[in-house]
């Protein structure tokens, strides 16, 4: 058995010539299955079943307390849904938080990469102490941030209004400062493990390209414009797309930043997001077959979004 | 043969899948008939695990211990949530699948009628268990009745604490503002919700505009308990429309929350607990177990300074309270039976309400009550109150209470959670209310 056969692998053209049919018979073949076996059923488990069962149950008015007793509704759940304010308003503040989260992160990671690409004196430390925001965990994180921007004892509003003497801002009850709140302990803990990507890609641009445009004059700035950015194209797409799927489902955040420890998103649902709101139809709210009809909006809302980055990505390219 | 592995593998598969689906539709064949040998249930070893959440106070209180002397046989394995919310999603689920259940598991007043309602034939019905069906009379029968299924044919659990309510203040801070009188003094002006408030503003105009009450929630909770019906009909269906209970708490408490005599605190929140001792108020509707709670948080300092006046506004009412139930595809059901029957006893009760340690668990069990241990009990906290005669006192009026519902614990958040728009954002009461019964809306469906 060699290694190839084990793996799976296709055979070398000269094995095919020699004998056509021979690869259906060769023995690592079957086991190459047994080896990926583990995953797919895992795979089918934990994932296919699971979103077959939510898309059956998204169609049936089901509860979690009376979960046997399914009652078809078709597409009733689906159009409760998109006539629903709670939906749109949770639409709406998944939309702005990521926007305000992944735009500033993304820009700051490649800033902050594109810094440690220089040979700078203790570079390893500043790449490793980057890194470190991401290692902490979401909820001793947004603990941390809750009291940072306590409206009443936290340290926010006391720079605010001690050091700038400008008033102080209601960081939890209104809208836009929550939002803004909850999207900065997005991107600290973020804009780390992104830099270190754009980074890894970094490594990867010709030096000799740096020095060409040094020799010709070219500032920092314009080599960043010039050599880094065209280079990078194709991971910031990749950043682009997992940072939207990313905000998408956010969740955590939110959660942990309401005090009240609801999953309303704030008292006026001024920041409940998407997974939020499913959570909170599902699990307080008790109704399962609705939650399970925004598990499947909110899935095709990804597709789309993700759609769209990697079509405008293709324009830019062809256009360039 | 080449397609064999495969054949297999999707064999496995539909194994697999059978599988899962053969969990959901379990529980509900379990028989609910339980036969209990001698007074452990069983005569064999066991491991009998409980589930609970909050602060029950049984392994506090030092109840397993005395259950092993009893019963040696009997190993008890506590499982302990702290959120009622968390924990009820959790039994729900576990409900759902009819796996993964304690053998007891502690419910919750504010869920009792969904579990009665949806789960009554999950659940060892403890009318047919002689040794628990004889605990009956001992019962408040409004708490024996709310753990029974309507037709009376069915009762999932056994209660264990009440929640009858009086008022705790903060003597120290009356005096300071020249208010100061005898709890009795204070329960005689205090007997109706327009006087408590009143009173709330006298207390404000005297500090310079000190807050009276913790939250527009003390008085919420406790009134919309006050009225015939709740959040529910008889059936345990959810109908704000007809209830008064409801219209009255929201009056009286947007009341107090516009004449700004609440401190806006959360109840349960970190600055509400901190204001225990920092003097944010002076009042809070007191159901007996907040007396342990307010003495952890203020601590051993504001001995003396706490009081209890023995009276409510409005009447009489009770907040919480709790039962345990065995379900019946508990590993251990006999076992679990004798322990739940044994824990509901005078006895055991005696000791959750007297207890050093973590006491307060009020008797739902009425020869408890009569109990000299409970009668005579008084606080030296809260200024040596006689505080077994006064929530003993409170506890014998309530005759019957407003029926529970099956959403009750959901409408109450989405209230409080309004009403505290109207107490900290100025949110208009009218156009709060519309908004709440706009989000219990969401939750009927």
């Amino acid at each position: 058995m060699t290694s190839h056969a084990l793996l799976g692998r296709p055979q070398p053209a000269s094995a095919k010539q020699a004998k056509p049919r021979s690869r259906l018979h060769l023995p690592g073949r079957r086991s190459g299955y047994v080896y990926i076996a583990p995953f797919f059923i895992v795979f089918l488990a934990f994932s296919v079943y699971p979103w077959i069962d939510t898309a059956w149950m998204s169609l049936h008015d089901v509860r979690l307390s009376t979960y046997d007793e399914r009652t078809w509704v078709g597409l009733g759940n689906y159009t409760d849904l998109l006539t629903n304010s709670y939906f749109w308003n949770a639409f709406f503040n998944t939309f702005t938080l990521g926007v305000i989260s992944t735009v500033p992160q993304l820009c700051m990671a490649l800033g902050l990469a594109h810094l440690l690409n220089y040979k700078l004196r203790g570079r390893t430390f500043f790449r490793v102490g980057m890194l470190m925001p991401f290692a902490t965990s979401l909820a001793a994180a947004t603990v941390i941030f809750v009291q940072l921007f306590d409206p009443d004892i936290g340290l926010i509003n006391w720079v605010l209004t001690h050091v700038f003497q400008l008033p102080a801002v209601n960081w939890v009850d209104s809208k836009w400062p929550a939002q803004i709140a909850i999207s900065t302990i997005c991107t600290w803990r973020w804009v780390g493990y992104n830099a270190l990507i754009y980074l890894a890609a970094l490594q990867a641009i010709d030096t000799h390209l740096y020095e060409a445009a040094s020799v010709d004059g070219a500032s920092r700035w314009r080599q960043f414009l010039h050599v880094t950015l065209p280079g990078l194209r194709p991971t910031i797409v990749f950043t682009i797309v997992v940072s939207t799927i990313g905000a998408a489902q956010m969740f955590g955040e939110p959660l942990l930043y309401d005090p009240s420890g609801q999953p309303m998103g704030g008292s006026e649902n001024q920041y409940q997001t998407l997974a939020l709101l499913m959570y909170q139809q599902g699990w307080s709210n008790d109704r399962l077959g609705l939650a399970a009809a925004t598990a499947w909006t909110m899935f095709l809302i990804i597709v789309v979004a993700v759609s769209v980055n990697l079509l405008v990505a293709r324009k830019r390219r062809m256009l360039s | 043969m080449g397609s064999r592995p495969l054949v297999r593998s999707m064999l496995a598969l539909a194994a697999l899948l059978a599988g899962v689906s053969a969990c959901t539709s379990g529980g509900q064949t379990a028989s609910s008939k339980v036969t209990l040998e001698g007074p452990c249930g069983t005569k064999k070893d066991a491991t009998v695990t409980v589930g609970l959440f909050g602060t029950f106070g049984f392994q506090e209180n030092g109840m397993w211990k005395e259950y092993k002397k009893r019963c040696p046989n009997i190993t008890i394995k506590q499982n302990q949530v702290t959120a009622s919310g968390d924990y009820w999603t959790r039994l729900k689920t576990r409900l759902a699948s009819g796996s993964g259940l304690d053998d007891v598991v502690a419910i919750e007043q504010g869920f009792v009628a969904d579990v009665v309602q949806n789960h009554a034939d999950e659940f060892v019905n403890m009318q047919t268990v002689p040794q628990a069906a004889a605990l009956k009379k001992d019962y408040y029968g409004w708490k024996w009745k709310q753990a029974t299924t309507p037709d009376g044919k069915s009762t999932v659990g056994l209660g264990t604490d009440i929640g009858p309510e009086a008022i705790c203040y903060r003597s120290d801070l009356l005096d300071k503002a020249g208010m100061g009188a005898t709890p009795e003094e204070l329960a005689q002006k205090w007997t109706t919700w327009d006087s408590f408030i009143k009173f709330g503003k006298q207390y404000k105009a005297a500090t310079n505009g000190k807050a009276f009450l913790d939250s527009a929630q003390s008085v919420f909770s406790t009134a919309v308990y006050q009225g015939k019906r709740a959040y529910s009909d008889e059936q345990g269906q959810p109908d704000l429309e007809h209830s008064d209970g409801v219209k009255t708490a929201w009056k009286y408490a947007t009341q107090a929350a516009e004449a700004g005599i609440t401190a806006k605190l959360a109840q349960f929140s970190d600055a509400w607990n901190q204001a225990f001792s920092s003097g944010k108020f002076a009042a809070i509707a007191c159901p007996t177990w907040m007396m342990p709670y307010i003495q952890s948080q203020a601590g051993p300092a504001y001995a003396g300074k706490w009081a209890v006046a023995p009276g409510l506004p409005g009447g009489y009412s009770n907040w919480g309270g709790s039962f345990l139930g065995v379900p019946a595809a508990a590993d251990q059901k006999a076992a679990a039976v004798a322990l739940v029957t044994w824990l509901s006893e005078k006895d055991q009760q005696v000791k959750m309400w007297t207890s050093k340690a973590q006491g307060g668990h009020f008797p739902s069990n009425d020869k408890a009550v009569q109990d000299p241990a409970v009668a005579d009990a008084t606080s030296a906290y809260f200024s040596d109150a006689p505080v077994g005669q006064i929530f003993g006192g409170i506890a014998g009026k309530m005759k019957t209470l407003p029926p529970v519902g099956i959403y009750d614990t959901q409408i109450g958040t989405v209230l409080s959670t309004q009403l505290s728009n109207v107490e900290k954002r100025g949110t208009d009461p009218d156009k709060a209310y519309a908004k709440a019964m706009d989000q219990i809306q969401q939750i009927t469906g």
